[in-house]
């Protein structure tokens, strides 16, 4: 029994990893530009496609990694002032639409690129899973947490210690505000995008030696970044991460120890009951940024 | 103001036009074939409903390339009987209700016949528009409810072979190296409950007991808790009904938590994309498969052998790509409607009756011997059972 329940929980960190980096990309564009990034799954997808093309090349896994990181954060920035920046001083919702239609046009396309197949990349390092204390850990999720502790690091001391992170955070509290001391709120979206493309490149790249990757799976991902992302908080980059893990755990124990019918239903009865009786999570966080 | 809202709004226009356009081109690739006109005789419509994208995408492409090549071989030979044939394809999307649709756009287009669906559960959604307006169907599909009861499916056929034969197999495999106890794993879709269903109706009285019975997503990114229970159970062998990519990842998370019972897998993972996506992991799996990936390694008397080798060779030599079990299926239901419409001509009633008629058909998937009881037509004799060596498909029996 002791076995099974360290398999159920290195298998929900697994899945925790996965969750988390989703989250934690949703959470940093809201936190700066106030929009809710539906399309952030796209992100993730398409950064790992590309990176399976890239690999056919024969490029090392690591170029591969930089290539498709940088590609997709390009595309990031170029979709910003291609649509959120020309709707600007449109409300969030219009913005949330924008995003939803972002993120079927990139489905589309990548229906259109990659076909419908299912594909998968190598691993990081090799060598398969290592039995620890009688139950198996997979070695890619360590890399995954190492990609999110990297990442959080590098928004705390980005958000604390520069100047453009300063004003990211200025901008967060009173944009009118910021405004008036001369930030410019565009180039602070730009940012943001060419952050989420770059980061969700980053996490597809990482999590498709676990998940493989279709050109149609940016949705699921999403949904759960996004519940993962609400159980934190929607505003807060820890909180993302501990929601995410949080989830992994949850499911994993349900479907291994009551029924794996109802995993989900167990996950989204979590998500109703956080924002039920926590709503200063997600509701919270609107509610600021509205005054 | 108001002008720079007009502004706004005309541009946000734009911008739904946009992603409105990019939309339909990317999600409607229906395709039609050439019609050639052969003789100049009125061609035939024939519709075809596949799984072209979305989750059983691995079916739907391989079906939608044979079909495409069937089609182009035949009216290139002039047809049937000097008529062309004019085929519609449609993508369902692997979903249910686009499945409906599809299939009621294509009878309203006049099609005598329908080919399709690719899985079960896209199979299931078309059966009940079919026998209202009575037009005949053959599906690609395995469960065998999908033709059964066949007071209630006289116009549904199939082709690829039922449940039961596959789970004979396994089962005449058990029996064989002595494991009593075994745990059930499936897919949470129609595929994997008439899997279900139909193990659990043949280990009935068979002194094989299933110890444990576990269920996964088709979305689903990890299967460990699911085996971690079959591990605690003790059973002698896992049998897995689902197909991939959730099929490979189970058969990576096997092999990662140190199983060492025998794992037998269904024919939904009989494609090369199975073992490629299970990254090494799926040497050594077990499964029932029909003859198409063994042609070289089956014996020259066998009826089939030939048919097996020329479709192996006409669809290497257009795709470039070896062909599968699934494309087999399609090339079966072509030719079972073929040759029910050189007899039967463009009668809806009658292509049924013909299709019906079917006796010793030498298929892909089998010889076909079709009765108003059995609307598949294939017995045990139609699959081997095959293990997975270095990623190739090895003959066991």
């Amino acid at each position: 029994m002791g076995e099974q329940l360290l398999q159920l929980l290195f298998t929900g960190l697994t899945l925790g990893s996965i969750y988390s980096i989703i989250a934690l990309t949703l959470v940093t564009t809201f936190n700066v530009t106030g929009i809710l990034n539906l399309a952030q799954g796209e992100f993730v997808v398409i950064g790992a496609l590309l990176a399976v093309s890239l690999q056919g090349t024969g490029m090392p896994i690591i170029a591969v990694f930089i290539v498709s990181v940088i590609l997709v954060a390009i595309l990031g920035g170029l979709l910003e002032r291609l649509t959120i920046y020309r709707a600007r001083g449109a409300s969030n919702l219009s913005m949330l639409i924008i995003t939803i239609g972002l993120s079927i046009s990139l489905r589309g396309l990548a229906l259109l690129i990659w076909g419908t197949e299912t594909y998968s990349l190598p691993a990081f390092s090799e060598g398969g899973s290592k039995i620890v204390g009688g139950a198996a850990l997979n070695p890619q999720s360590i890399w995954i947490f190492a990609l999110v502790a990297v990442t959080l690091t590098g928004l705390y001391g980005f958000l604390g210690h520069t100047f453009w992170g300063k004003a990211v955070k200025a901008s967060v509290y009173n944009q009118t505000g910021a405004r008036l001391q001369g930030i410019n709120l565009n180039t602070i979206s730009f940012l943001a995008f060419v952050a989420a493309g770059g980061l969700g490149a980053a996490a597809g790249v990482s999590i498709a030696p676990i998940t493989m990757v279709t050109y149609d799976m940016g949705f699921m991902l999403g949904v759960k970044g996004f519940v993962a992302a609400a159980i934190g908080g929607l505003s807060n980059v820890g909180g993302a991460v501990i929601g995410g893990i949080l989830l992994g755990i949850l499911e994993s124990f349900s479907s291994g120890l009551i029924s794996s019918g109802l995993k989900d239903a167990i996950s989204m009865i979590i998500l109703l009951g956080v924002l039920l009786f926590r709503p200063e999570g997600i509701i919270g966080a609107i509610r600021e940024r509205k005054i | 103001m108001k002008k720079i809202t007009m502004r706004l709004k005309s541009k946000l226009w734009l911008a739904l036009l946009l992603v409105l356009s990019l939309l339909i081109s990317a999600c409607s690739p229906t395709k039609e074939a050439d019609v050639k006109s052969a003789g100049g005789n009125e061609p035939y419509k024939i519709g075809a409903v596949l799984d072209i994208s979305g989750n059983s995408s691995s079916l739907g492409v391989p079906e939608r390339d044979t079909l495409l090549m069937m089609v182009e071989k035949l009216n290139a030979n002039g047809g049937v009987k000097g008529h062309p044939i004019d085929l519609t394809i449609m993508d369902n999307k692997s979903d249910e209700t686009e499945s409906v649709l599809a299939v009621k756009t294509l009878i309203e287009k006049g099609a005598l016949a329908i080919l399709g669906a690719s899985s079960s559960g896209t199979s299931m959604a078309m059966i009940k528009t079919v026998q209202s307006e009575k037009v005949p169907m053959i599906s690609l599909a395995a469960a065998s409810s999908i033709v059964e009861p066949t007071s209630e499916r006289q116009w549904v056929y199939k082709t690829a072979q039922s449940d039961i034969v596959m789970i004979n197999k396994i089962i005449s495999y058990l029996k064989k190296n002595n494991l009593n106890k075994i745990a059930f794993l499936y897919m949470n879709n129609s595929y994997g409950d008439n899997g279900k269903k139909a193990i659990s109706a043949a280990v009935k009285d068979s002194g094989i007991d299933i110890v444990a019975e576990e269920k996964f997503d088709a979305n689903d990114k990890d299967m460990t808790p699911q085996l971690t229970k079959v591990k605690a159970s003790g059973a002698q062998a896992a049998i897995v009904w689902a197909i991939p990519p959730s099929a490979s990842i189970l058969t990576k998370n096997f092999k990662d938590i140190g199983l060492s019972i025998p794992l037998i897998h269904s024919h939904g993972v009989g494609n090369q994309k199975f073992i490629e996506l299970a990254q090494g992991a799926a040497d050594g799996v077990i499964l029932p498969i029909g003859k198409l990936s063994v042609a070289q390694q089956i014996s020259d008397n066998d009826s089939q052998k030939k048919v097996l080798e020329s479709y192996i060779a006409d669809y290497s030599k257009k795709y470039n790509a070896e062909p599968n079990s699934f494309g087999g299926y399609a090339w079966d239901a072509f030719n079972l409607l073929v040759n029910a419409l050189e007899k039967a001509g463009p009668d809806r009633v009658a292509i049924r009756d013909e299709l019906e008629k079917t006796q010793g058909f030498v298929g892909i998937s089998g010889v076909f011997n079709m009765t108003p009881q059995d609307h598949n037509g294939l017995k045990e004799d139609s699959a081997v059972l095959v293990q997975v060596d270095q990623g190739k498909w090895k003959l066991i029996e």
